[in-house]
This record gives structure tokens, sequence and C-alpha cells, in this order.
């Protein structure tokens, strides 16, 4: 059920996406946003019954490999890209409190 | 002629005879950078000791003499494919300071056959642009005309090659990323089947659209290329398991009892008046040389680009949830977690990145999702449908690879609308999986720019793509031609 003709609400997708957007820049693709929903809104032209969607182009299933432990690689060298680390761990803000 | 000007199975022959060192020949590349890179900004970064110690080792090691099919040879990189030690910043300012830890499948392969992988391309920030006008570090110039886009989102690929800064390049193709600039800066630009080369290492936009493929100055080049980067890889899951041909036995097989069909929906009424020309040329050309031409019809055409810019970029909201500032790159501080996640993405995204994160997103989202993106999915089946009827008629498709030539900057920003109609002949090729190359096929007159034809095979049919692409190219001198600047 599409509300495309409603005001497309900027922010509150932003949230969804953690994406912080100035109060410009939501103006912007509000409208730029608009134009492009009312380009894909020709899709409903189409009939699709009974068409299954394609997710995966050239099909494959159950792709397995056998469930054996092995090394995951060097941990130091991850941890120098991290933008804090301390004690062979990724520093970052509380998320549980 | 400098060896930087060379196709890799020319210079694969000079070193092979020991007309030269690969040392030589890394030299003169990073000769020819230098003089001209200022202007063109095709490289974002050059590790210039890194890139010469290679070519030593090459030389020491004998490499070229044992047989290896790329060993010597200067490959440049997109700057979306992981090389280990090196930067890999996707020309976005989020992934600031990050140095790759690994190396890419496909680049492992490289080396394995003794190419020196060199350089960081630049491109549209993570591989969302038709213009490479999106990098965070700048656009790059077409070396055919200067004021004007080399397209995207590989245009830094595409230019280093058109340029002779590098003998070859790897780029990325998710709605037409390698084929349309190779398209408007006149080089061989190949995408593979979906899953015939491994994206592991690949920084992923839409996962059931990219891979990975080659610029090079001709088509037996794109052969050795392919050879050297296709094969199933148990680092990506998507990756197919099937042997890889010798693609250069595709090569001079010419055109008899060859069907080409042309689609009817791709030559449509106000397309650019020399593209259509030339284009129409290039099938005469084939045509001429033995190949049965016929029309076909791809019904769903016009719903492409509605379709990708639904899938495309759901894919990449989901792929790019992970720059978050908390394990590398950028990272900026905010209140909490949440608030330092908001912060980061807004600050290190572009405009372009952030539009379409959010497009994606609300397709995705409770309410929208049957409405967007499973009605897309649904209309992909029928695009792929569209193909496989298709084949039935005819061994190989023809089109314009894109409508114009390459325009000028600024021109499409204004308009994200009218940036993402200009993938409308690339795109469908990605929906349905297929292989494609676009192949250089003339010039607009004035100013002098590229037109590219685009050649499209059946899924794993890279054969007859190559065999199309090469019979052409050996019947004509487009490829040539090198730009002036």
């Amino acid at each position: 059920m599409a509300k495309s003709q409603e005001q497309f609400d900027v922010k509150y997708v932003a949230h969804l996406a953690r994406l912080e957007l100035s109060e410009d820049e939501q103006k912007k693709l509000a409208g730029q946003l608009a134009r492009i929903l009312e380009h894909v809104e020709q899709l409903k032209k189409l009939d699709v019954t009974d068409v299954p969607p394609t997710a995966h182009a050239v099909p494959m299933s159950n792709v397995l490999r056998k469930d054996e432990a092995r090394p995951s690689g060097d941990n130091a060298k991850y941890l120098k890209n991290a933008p804090k680390e301390a004690r062979g761990l990724f520093i970052m803000p509380k998320i549980v409190e | 002629m400098s060896l930087n000007q060379l196709t890799i199975h020319e210079l694969r022959d000079k070193l092979r005879r020991g007309e030269c060192s690969a040392r030589e020949a890394m030299q003169a590349t990073l000769d020819r950078i230098r003089a001209v890179d200022g202007k063109l900004h095709a490289f974002n970064h050059l590790d210039e000791a890194d890139a010469l110690k290679q070519a030593d080792a090459i030389d020491k090691s004998g490499a070229a003499k044992n047989g290896k099919s790329l060993a010597g040879v200067p490959i440049a990189i997109k700057d979306v494919i992981n090389v280990e030690g090196q930067p890999c910043r996707c020309s976005s300012k989020i992934l600031e300071g990050y140095i790759s830890t690994y190396d890419a499948t496909v680049i492992k392969k490289l080396k394995a056959e003794g190419a020196i992988v060199f350089g960081r391309a630049n491109m549209d920030e993570f591989a969302m642009g038709s213009s490479t006008e999106n990098s965070a570090f700048g656009a790059t110039k077409n070396p055919w005309d200067l004021t004007r886009i080399p397209g995207g989102s590989s245009g830094g690929s595409a230019a280093a090659v058109s340029a002779d800064e590098c003998i070859a390049a790897l780029g990325s193709d998710t709605g037409g990323s390698i084929r349309q600039p190779a398209a408007l800066c006149s080089n061989v630009g190949f995408k593979p089947t979906y899953g015939r080369v491994s994206r592991f290492g690949l920084v992923a936009f839409a996962s059931s659209l990219d891979q990975i493929g080659s610029f090079t100055k001709d088509v037996e080049d794109a052969a050795l290329m392919l050879r050297a980067i296709s094969g199933h890889d148990a680092m990506d899951s998507s990756s197919v398991n099937r042997p890889v041909p010798d693609y250069t036995k595709a090569l001079s097989k010419g055109m008899r009892g060859k069907r080409l069909g042309l689609p009817k929906e791709y030559f449509i009424e106000g397309m650019d008046k020399e593209v259509e020309a030339t284009v129409r040329a290039a099938v005469d050309k084939l045509a001429s040389l033995g190949a049965e031409i016929v029309e076909i019809s791809l019904p769903h055409s016009e719903y492409a680009v509605a379709v990708y810019y639904i899938i495309a970029t759901a894919e990449a909201s989901a792929n790019l949830a992970r720059f978050d500032g908390m394990r590398y790159g950028l990272r900026v501080a905010g209140e909490d977690v949440i608030d330092t996640y908001g912060k980061t993405r807004g600050a290190g995204f572009g405009a372009e990145v952030k539009r379409r994160i959010i497009l994606g997103t609300y397709a995705l989202s409770s309410g929208y999702y049957d409405a967007y993106y499973l009605r897309a999915q649904k209309v992909r089946t029928l695009m792929k449908q569209d193909f496989d009827e298709a084949f039935k008629k005819c061994d190989a498709i023809l089109t314009p690879t894109s409508p114009t030539a390459a325009f000028k900057f600024g021109e499409k920003t204004e308009d994200p609308l009218q940036m993402y109609l200009s993938d409308v002949f690339t795109i469908p090729c990605n929906l349905a999986g297929i292989c494609g190359v676009s192949i250089p096929c003339g010039f607009t007159k004035q100013p002098k720019l590229p037109i590219g034809l685009q050649i499209l095979g059946p899924t794993f049919g890279e054969e007859i793509v190559l065999q199309v692409a090469h019979a052409y190219e050996q019947a004509t001198a487009w490829h040539e031609e090198k730009p002036k600047f």
C-alpha cells in the first residue's frame, strides 16, 4: 500500500538508517526522492500475479562449508584501523545501560 | 612507443623476449602518471615504491619467462577493491585512514599470474554514480575532453587505461559502472556473468548485482584478464562452481553463422543521432562480416531504471550499515551510540550515497516493502525472462552502451533522475545477471568523443561476447586511437 502521495517522511527514514541530516538536506532530499518515487510508480502498471521474485539472478541455494573451526585471522592487524582500541578490543560508546 | 602505451599481450611478449624489464615498464607507467595525472586525477593514491618493488621481484623471479600470463604487467585497481597494505577509501570520507588488511580474491589471482597491482583508481563514492563526480576527492577528467566526465562509477580506471597510465585496470559494475565509462573513454570494459568472478574483497554496493571486471585497451587483453580473475571462490558463496575456459580461444573465430539481436526498445525516438548512427554502422559492419542481424524485443526495458533504483538502493542500505564509526574509518562522537552513528554517517557520506541509503531504507521499511522492493523483484523476473526469450532467437545482443557521449561536468548533477536515466542501456544486464562488454565503435564529430557498442551474452556466455567483440575490433581501427590532451 504505497503512500507516495503523502509527504515523504525523510526524518523518520533517516532515523531508521542512523543518518543525521541537516534541515536543508532533509528538504532537498524530500523533493528529489518524491520525483524518483514518481518514476518508480510506473512499476504498478505491470501485472505481476504469479510472478516469483528474483533475489538472485543466478540461482543457488544452501551453499555451505564443512563446520570445521579454523583461524579467523590476526586481530592485531584488524585493530590497527580502529578509531579507538584498547587491550585487543574495539572501544565504543556504551550500548546497554 | 613507450612501454606504458602497450597492451597486455604486447608487453608480455616483450618481457618474454627479454626486450625490456618489468621495472622499466613500471617506471614508464609511473613517469606517465607523474606527467598527466595532475590534469586527469585518475588516481586517489599511488604507492610508487611498492609498485617498483613488485616489478623488481618479477624481474628477479624470471616469472615473465616462466609462462605467467600477466607477469610484469602494471594493473590499476579501483579504490573499492581491497589490496593488503594499501588504503581502501571507496572515494569516501567515511573510510578515512582505512588500510586494507587482506587481498581480495581477484588481487590474489592477479598476483599469482605475476601482475603488478598498483594505485587506487578514483570512482564515484561507494560505486554510486555515472560520472565520478560523486568522489569525495574530486572528479576525474575524460582524457578526450577535460571539461567532460569520464563516466562512472569506475571513471578513474577508464581514464587511466585511455591515457596509458596503466596497461589495464580493474573496475566494478553494478548497473553499468565498467561498461559506461569504457564507452565514454574508448576502451574495452567487460562485465562477467554474476558469479563468474569472486566478490570477496570487493566493498559491496548491491550484492545481487555487483561484479568485478576489467578495463583493457583491446579485446585480447580482456580475454586474458577474464581468464586470470574468474573462478569459484569458497570465500564468496555467490560465486559459481564452474570451470574457467581459456577465453583466448574465443578470439579470431569470425562471425559466420552467428545471429545478433537488435532490441527494438533500445533504438528510441529522441536518441542522440550521432550515437544511433555510429552504433547502426557498427551493426552493419558485423553484418558484413557474416553475422545475421535479427530484430528482437525486450519488452520490459522501460522499467529497468525503476527496478534498479529500488533493488540496488535497498541492498546498498543494508551493505552500508557497517560504516558506523565503530571498527574502522571516521568516527564523529555524539551523545550516545545512536547519535555517534548518525553524526559519523552524516559527516562521512556524500549526498548521492545519502540519497540512495534513504531511498533503499524506505523501500524496505514496514508498510512499503511489498509495494516497492517485492514488486521490483518480480519485475526483475520479467526482465530476466525477456533475455531468456531473446537468447532463443540470437547468440548475442547489440545495443548502444550509453544514450549519449560524455557530458560536461555539472550537466546532470541538478536532477538525480536524469543521471539515473543515463544508465538505461546497461542496467538490464546486471538485473538479469548476464555478461556484457562495451567496445569502441566510433566518435562524435565535434568535439571528438568516444561512442561504445555494447554486446550482451547469456549467463556464462563470455566466449560468444568475446568472439563478437574481437571480430568487430579486428575489422576496425577505433581501438588504436588515443586521446591527445
